[in-house]
């Protein structure tokens, strides 16, 4: 039996969702802030923020981009682009000089992995902006 | 900038609390489901870092 085809959701555009999101990447929590979703937005920006400021306190690594073999490639790319995806929080660090580089230590290594999951953790905040604004949530 | 030593259970505790606050914010409709699914992802962090903690403990023999 032939499968009924779903009516496409209408696109919304650009200029929209986009303030909303690009706000969402830099300052975490922002975009909800942005959309009054005062509520949500400060329990993002206090866990995002939270988290990244742990992992600098744990003096956690910043990944910079490598060439090599593959697995160093994927490695160090997905880690700057997680550490990238904290926005502001990543600037500052880079530009006020308090990425470390990488050392031996159970601390070191999570603080790490927080920088990076900070970073992933906007990501999802960042989508969700994105389909309020693009009123697919409420 | 002050520095942080937890140990091994505290930073992973550390790590679930802030992850299951945005992932309860972020996932669910309403304010109760997001509550109640942050608190479901919070155990679900804890259950399985005992449960790997002991796995690992008995593995190491």
């Amino acid at each position: 039996m032939a499968k009924e085809k779903e009516p496409k959701q209408p696109t919304t555009p650009f200029g929209v969702w986009a303030p909303a999101v690009g706000l969402a990447w830099l300052i975490p929590g922002g975009g909800h802030l942005l959309l009054k979703r005062t509520g949500r937005g400060v329990l993002l920006m206090l866990a995002i923020t939270g988290m990244f400021l742990c992992g600098l306190m744990m003096r956690g690594a910043m990944f910079q981009p490598q060439s090599g073999d593959i697995l160093t490639i994927l490695i160090n790319t997905g880690g700057f682009i997680g550490d990238v995806a904290s926005g502001i929080l990543y600037l500052l660090s880079s530009w006020l000089g308090y990425a470390q580089p990488d050392m031996a230590g159970h601390v070191h290594d999570y603080g790490t992995k927080f920088l990076v999951t900070a970073g992933l953790l906007n990501v999802l905040a960042m989508v969700d902006t994105f389909e309020i604004a693009s009123g697919r949530k409420d | 900038m002050p520095k942080m030593n937890l140990s091994h259970f505290e930073a992973a505790l550390l790590f679930a609390l802030f992850t299951s606050v945005v992932l309860g914010v972020v996932t669910k409709r309403t304010d109760r489901d997001r509550l109640r699914y942050g608190a479901y992802t919070f155990a679900c962090f804890a259950v399985a870092l005992f449960g790997l903690g002991w796995l690992m403990y008995f593995g190491h023999g």
